[in-house]
């Protein structure tokens, strides 16, 4: 689970670690007189949207796609700027390389205070799971694309792993202090912020926390001047403030109420929806479907124990998608029964009066039971073995519609 | 012989009077696992009903053990509990008897739980941790055999190929696929799609290695981290028994979590398409199709003399 720069920041603060002054808003009149409250001569006024790339990002008018301004932070030297930035921002779309085509809907602002920068850093904190172990990586090379970094110049990248047991010890904050060339006042300032960053790190159940850039003041201060941090969704029991957090315009709307029913489904851009137990599976159903000249139009895992009930939700989500030309469900029976998906399956098609072609292919526990039920059925449903057939049966079924 | 599990080690169940533990167990002992008992904290005494027989349920992992010498723990504990189960079983079977096998099935532990109890169980030497979010792992036998987990039993016979993936019902879908070319298994392995786990993919092959029993291997792996790759280096090197493969998430978008919560493709790494290509310098022979897993092992069967 993302969280927005503006609440990654509170959160930081709350935590100790060096943030600048900055205040959030949703409306060009808030932005104003965030402005004239932070008695800063330079404002940065920056859009808030979980993607990555807002810098370097342009917005567009959500209805006309008109091109409205390039960059989604920008640097404003007075109050007339301030204005003219944060009504080309707000209620635009931003797209970003990390947006894709269609971009995001921009309804959150963050005007925050300038600052004396000497020098740009990049730190992150996440799970390695190499190393089982979390992970402190730190380059001199601040404000840059990591990945960058990473790929030309790896000798710029320090790391620190952490013994869960032990905790983050004072060696391996000078030792990462001192390979990014800080010393004195500064060191001393990056080893405290960094002990209390580890400590929200663990408390919070972050996935990853990423500061670029974290800057070096002219004070020698370190302050963190951007925040990226994402939670583990999995520890979402222990957090009840994170329902606070969360901005569900950020996420698919189809997708949270997948996961409401218990159902995990993301949405791709073919038009061959497929319905099938295990994610592994699931996966394997989607490169199968490709490899036979297909496109799926979804992810969708409908868990262990699904019931008839989740099987008519899993259709009619899968049916919400106007690409969707057929359907494939493939169902390899352990717990789950293949007589019960057989049961879901010809309810769900009599109840959404489904229209499109359906293969189904059963395996495992009670498939002969399941494939008689289907057999029995006045439906059109395509009976298929394995899954080869399946895909193949399905991808010949849209074809002919061409 | 087998690895890890023999047919008849006997197992006991963590969360055993739990619906998932309980439903579970009966299902273990319908297959001829040796259920020797259970454990739930403040339910020691008190017996569960399994296929018509009364087992013993203890409050702690230790007095179970003592009482029953078990080889094996399978653990269908919620999620804010199970890192603590883990490592109650990996504390307990290293205090009694130096050695054992955890399983856990249980889907949903936060990560940071699981980063504590991995290092937990590998200060224990003898401890060996499968899962968690697996569908575990089983040994089947000439009748009956040692499944521990949630797979179908059924589906499994005896035999010398040996299995390890990163996915449940893919697992199965292997399994089929062996019995669909008259080959059985000597071991299934899931490991499990979290990003922090126990067992990996190097431990299984070099089990496999050493096991008379195993002649060939199944590996499946999925998009996310880059455990296949490191994998397949290490065959290359280490492992002599031919190895068939697949990787899951061919066509997965980048930045989206496709159910598991290790399988994401991050910074453009992890694709499956780097681990097929790992796969393939290694020697592996490929299945780009889960149904064909069964042809490309008997290619590869054939090629060594071995149908």
């Amino acid at each position: 689970m993302n969280i927005h720069e503006y609440q990654g920041k509170s959160l930081l603060r709350a935590n100790n670690v060096a943030v600048l002054e900055g205040v959030h808003c949703t409306s060009v009149e808030q932005a104003l007189s965030a402005y004239d409250s932070l008695g800063s001569k330079v404002v940065a006024v920056k859009s808030q949207i979980h993607a990555g790339g807002r810098g370097k990002g342009t917005l567009y008018h959500p209805e006309t796609r008109e091109h409205v301004m390039d960059g989604g932070v920008k640097i404003a030297f007075s109050r007339d700027e301030v204005e003219s930035y944060a009504t080309n921002i707000l209620g635009n779309i931003l797209v970003t390389i990390q947006t894709g085509d269609e971009g995001k809907l921009v309804s959150n602002l963050y005007v925050e205070a300038g600052c004396d920068i000497a020098h740009e850093y990049y730190l992150a904190l996440l799970v390695d799971r190499d190393n089982k172990s979390v992970l402190i990586m730190a380059s001199t090379e601040g404000g840059m694309d990591i990945e960058d970094v990473a790929h030309n110049t790896p000798e710029l990248i320090h790391k620190v792993v952490v013994d869960s047991n032990a905790g983050l010890l004072g060696f391996q904050k000078r030792d990462l202090g001192m390979a990014l060339g800080l010393q004195g006042m500064a060191l001393r300032s990056f080893g405290k912020m960094l002990s209390n960053m580890y400590t929200m790190f663990i408390q919070e159940d972050c996935a990853m926390v990423e500061i670029n850039p974290l800057v070096r003041t002219g004070s020698d201060e370190i302050v963190a001047l951007d925040s990226k941090i994402s939670f583990d969704e999995n520890a979402e029991f222990r957090h009840k403030n994170w329902d606070d957090l969360r901005d569900l315009s950020e996420e698919e709307d189809v997708e949270i109420r997948a996961k409401e029913t218990g159902l995990s489904y993301v949405k791709l851009d073919g038009n061959i929806g497929c319905l099938v137990n295990g994610a592994g599976l699931a996966m394997a159903t989607m490169d199968v479907i490709k490899l036979y000249g297909g496109e799926p139009a979804n992810f969708l895992d409908v868990g262990g124990g699904a019931d008839e009930e989740q099987v008519k939700t899993a259709f009619s989500i899968i049916l919400e998608d106007p690409n969707v030309k057929g359907i494939l469900v493939n169902i390899f029976g352990g717990i789950m029964r293949c007589d019960i998906i057989a049961r879901g399956v010809i309810a769900a098609t009599e109840a959404l009066s489904l229209e499109v072609p359906l293969v189904v292919r059963l395996a495992g526990t009670n498939v002969d039971e399941g494939k008689a039920i289907l057999a029995a059925s006045t439906l059109n449903i395509h009976a298929a073995d394995d899954l080869a057939e399946g895909a193949q049966k399905i991808v010949a079924l849209i074809g002919g519609d061409e | 012989m087998s690895i890890w599990i023999e047919e008849d080690a006997k197992v006991l169940v963590q969360g055993i009077t739990g619906k998932q533990g309980m439903f579970h167990a009966d299902k273990m002992v319908e297959y001829g696992t040796k259920i020797v008992g259970g454990c739930t904290p403040g339910k020691g005494g008190q017996t569960v009903e399994l296929q018509g027989k009364p087992f013993p349920v203890w409050h702690g992992m230790i007095e179970a053990i003592e009482a029953t010498d078990a080889d094996a723990t399978v653990i269908y504990v919620p999620p804010p509990f199970a890192a603590e189960a883990i490592m109650e079983a990996a504390d307990a079977f290293d205090t009694v008897k130096g050695e054992g096998v955890i399983v856990c099935i249980t889907e949903g532990i936060p990560t940071l739980d699981m980063v504590k109890a991995v290092a937990y169980v590998e200060n224990r030497p003898g401890v060996r941790l499968i899962g968690p979010n697996c569908p575990g792992i089983i040994t089947p036998g000439a009748t009956g055999g040692a499944k521990i987990g949630i797979m179908p039993g059924h589906i499994h016979a005896k035999g010398r190929i040996g299995i390890v993936s990163k996915s449940g019902t893919l697992t199965y879908e292997a399994v089929a696929q062996t019995m669909s070319i008259d080959e059985g298994q000597s071991t299934c392995i899931g490991i499990g799609g979290d990003p922090v786990n126990g067992t990996g993919f190097i431990d299984c092959l070099a089990a496999f290695q050493a096991d008379p029993q195993t002649e060939a291997i199944i590996m499946i792996g999925e998009i996310g981290g880059n455990a296949e790759q490191e994998a397949a280096a290490w065959a290359a090197d280490n492992v002599t028994k031919p190895i068939v493969g697949f990787v899951a998430g061919a066509t997965a978008p980048p930045g989206k979590r496709m159910g598991h919560a290790g399988a994401i493709i991050s910074g453009g790494k992890g694709t499956a398409e780097e681990k097929f290509e790992a796969f393939r310098a290694a020697g592996i022979a490929c299945a780009m199709d889960p149904s064909e897993l069964g042809k490309v092992l008997l290619e590869s069967l054939k090629a060594v003399g071995l149908r």
